[in-house]
């Protein structure tokens, strides 16, 4: 027989070790539909015909962010035969509250006291016997880090669920709330049993998705007796019901918990955090470990003297995959008289696409397992604590800081970041604008244009001022779409501060091979599939004829390139083809932009690759492009879609084909306007002179 | 008086919550409700938000939401 168990719990208390340590490297992180939450499921270790879902962390089922409703749907919904209800011993009474609602749906349940080796340690107790009398299911004492009572939670869970044992009707309302309860369970005669009783709960609670069912002459009903019951619970039934579930709570904690010490005890994590968010070192604390961080993943060398474990990793697999690899399968076709064309293709597109995902994946692994570290840790809530204030006059979360400043290396695990950002608002506009923080694979554009149309100028202060425009851009952007499209979003900072762990290595390396394959498959198909039509667009024209690199003027790019032009007319830089075809060439990588430039200027050899370090001017680039207009094109392509990796990254985190056309919409619009700004400024400024 | 007057190391109960609607209820089911005791923790670096303890474990609040709720020192 199939079992079907979900995991429910308070974020932070244990869910994913313990579903990790369930299900093993096993598992599918796929999105719950139309929103960015994770959806994970697995298969238990134990029995093959037990499947677990972790269903989001949420401290409530009520329906205010998108995870408290996916949880509670689940579960009134889909009917798991069993739920798994995992709750931090170390803090009973706020744990406690979940476990309430979960009983008033009543389905069958196992709760799982975990972190049992801290209450110990604190030399606190916790009788799960009385809890499991009073509840009616079993309780069980875990320590789900060093798998201790998992054994015995799987069997009590499997055999509730073979036995579709119901927890206890807990006595939690009073008169008042239950007359109001019995009333409506009366109006709704459309649905029977346990579901009534929990609509009927939800209805007086002043559930507007439950409200939302009734027909109106239900609703009527309904209104009448729910403000009636108000009226005798200081004017809100939903704050009574609260308090009565808190009520209820604080007697079964006096029995069934009992502290060593009476009130607050300093704990080894109260040590930490009074250093990690003291008032004169948190902030410099902070740069610290984002500059490690940063470091780490993307720079070439680490702390000045070992080469940079990111950027080692991407080049050794990347001098696999463009040197031996390619060379094997490129030489075997060759020898198998494979056409010219096909031997492009092979070597052009289908190679240069796979390795364009390939090359991504050792910086996203690094960079993941230094992410799950922090955020398993409790120090990713530190972060949005001290960089709350600052983020939010733009409209972002103090968690936005890591995805942004990650995007100076790369866009694409720094939109992958995202994922740490509670509210959904904060995730996707902090992913529209992510790329506006200019990326590595930017810089090459820069250096040509300086050594190209700025020779004599300051270079530093050419690069400085194009970065800081980013950031600039970044800020007035955030500010315009938290008052446009994501207006009136409710934002709040009513979060847990978690203690202090250090997190299982287990942990970190699943959620670094997750994001590694997550991203390969989700935005894997986006980024090949994109790169083999532009070298299609750029390696045939319109009657199928298939031209060398040098021939590219005659592609069915160069073609769009033409008819393009004329809208970039009033940027500056529409009076010639070639940067257009340089803007599309870069959506595979903007670097590419450099490299086209030098096959549509005819460079000599080696000419691009100088250009591209800053050393050497492209030959007829000055003619097409003054210092403002090529200042508006490295705007423009600093600012619009990023590279179709990034595209691909985005949509695997939006979600949503939707948001993604929104997202790319946007900052087509946005490059375009500072573009045009840009020439039109830069123009006026010239004339004056 | 409200939970952002009191001072780091302060404490207080919780007397009633002064808002309505979602972050009411948000607050409410984070355990903050009336009768129950309140400490305040710090204030983060840059002057918000706040840190408290309650019901044994440490949350934290914007200001202006910790003006929502009104304290019995």
């Amino acid at each position: 027989m199939s079992i079907k168990i979900a995991l429910a719990g308070n974020p932070n208390c244990g869910k994913t070790t313990l579903f990790n340590e369930l299900t093993g490297a096993k598992q599918h992180v796929g999105n719950w539909p139309g929103v960015t939450v994770d959806k994970k499921e697995g298969v238990y270790k134990g029995d093959k015909e037990v499947t677990i879902l972790d269903l989001p962390g949420t401290y409530s089922l009520s329906p205010y962010s998108a995870e408290e409703i996916i949880a509670r749907d689940y579960i009134v919904k889909e009917k798991p035969d069993v739920v798994i209800n995992i709750v931090d011993g170390t803090s009973m009474e706020r744990n406690l509250y979940l476990t309430l609602q979960i009983i008033e749906t009543q389905i069958p349940m196992v709760v799982a006291v975990n972190m049992m080796d801290e209450v110990e340690n604190r030399g606190d107790q916790i009788d799960c016997s009385h809890l499991s009398r009073l509840f009616g299911v079993p309780v069980v004492p875990i320590t789900a880090r060093s798998k201790k009572g998992v054994k015995e939670l799987m069997n009590a869970a499997i055999d509730t669920a073979k036995k579709k044992l119901r927890p206890n009707r807990l006595n939690v309302f009073d008169q008042n709330i239950s007359n109001a309860i019995a009333k409506v369970e009366e109006v709704l005669t459309d649905v029977q049993g346990e579901e009534r009783t929990w609509r009927a709960i939800k209805l007086v609670e002043g559930d507007e998705i439950v409200a939302g069912t009734l027909s109106a002459a239900q609703k009527e009903k309904v209104d009448a007796i729910v403000a009636e019951a108000a009226k005798h619970a200081d004017g809100d039934t939903e704050a009574k019901i609260a308090d009565l579930r808190y009520i209820m709570i604080a007697d079964i904690v006096k029995h069934a918990v009992k502290k060593k010490a009476k009130g607050h005890v300093e704990t080894k994590s109260d040590r930490i955090d009074k250093i990690l968010t003291n008032r004169v070192l948190a902030l410099p604390i902070f740069a610290v470990i984002m500059y490690l961080m940063f470091s780490i993943t993307f720079s070439e060398t680490f702390l000045w003297v070992i080469p940079g474990p990111g950027v080692w990793l991407q080049t050794v697999v990347c001098d696999f995959w463009d040197g031996p690899l390619t060379d094997a399968i490129m030489g075997f076709l060759e020898g198998a008289g494979a056409s010219e064309w096909a031997l492009s293709l092979v070597g052009d597109g289908v190679l240069a696409g796979l390795g364009g995902v390939i090359s991504f994946l050792p910086q996203i692994l690094i960079l993941f397992l230094l992410m799950s570290f922090l955020e398993d840790s409790g120090y990713m809530a530190r972060v949005a604590f001290v960089m709350d204030k600052l983020f939010r006059k733009f409209g972002l979360s103090g968690k936005s800081f890591i995805p942004l400043l990650m995007g100076f290396g790369c866009s694409v695990p720094a939109m992958m970041a995202t994922r740490t950002l509670e509210s959904e608002k904060d995730r996707r506009m902090t992913l529209m604008i992510t790329p506006f923080m200019s990326c590595g694979a930017k810089l090459p554009i820069y250096l040509m244009f300086a050594a190209t149309l700025f020779p004599s100028g300051n270079r530093t202060l050419l690069l400085f001022s194009i970065y800081f425009l980013g950031m600039a851009v970044a800020v007035i952007a955030g500010i315009i779409l938290s008052k446009t499209m994501f207006k009136g979003e409710p934002s709040n900072f009513i979060m847990e501060l978690p203690q202090y762990r250090i997190p299982t290595l287990r942990s970190v390396l699943i959620h670094g091979w997750e994001k590694v394959k997550g991203f390969a498959i989700k935005a894997g198909t986006v980024i090949f599939a994109s790169t083999v039509l532009i070298w299609f667009l750029s390696r045939f024209t319109f009657t199928l004829q298939y031209l060398p690199e040098e021939e590219m003027e005659r592609s069915i790019i160069a073609q769009i390139g033409q008819a393009l032009r004329f809208l970039f007319i009033p940027l500056g830089f529409g009076n010639d083809w070639r940067p257009v075809v340089g803007t599309i060439t870069g959506f595979i990588a903007k670097e590419n932009i450099v490299s086209t430039f030098g096959v549509l200027f005819h460079a000599a050899e080696g000419v691009a690759d100088a250009a591209a370090e800053g050393s050497a001017a492209i030959p007829g680039v000055a003619e097409v492009f003054t210092p403002v207009t090529a200042y508006a094109y490295m705007a423009f392509n600093l600012l619009c879609m990023p590279c179709f990796a990034a595209v691909g990254a985005m949509k695997k985190e939006l979600g949503s084909v939707k948001w993604t056309l929104k997202a790319a919409g946007f900052q087509m619009i946005t490059a375009y306007v500072v573009a045009l700004l840009i020439n039109l400024i830069g123009s006026g400024i010239t004339a004056l002179f | 008086m409200t939970l952002r007057d009191l001072k780091p190391g302060e404490a207080g109960v919780v007397a009633s919550i002064g808002t309505k609607g979602a972050m009411k209820r948000r607050i409410m089911d984070m355990g903050v409700t009336p009768g129950t005791q309140i400490r305040v923790i710090k204030v983060a670096p840059l002057g918000d938000p706040i840190e408290v303890n309650i019901r044994g474990y440490e949350l934290s609040l914007r200001k202006e939401e910790a003006d929502q709720i009104l304290i019995n020192k």
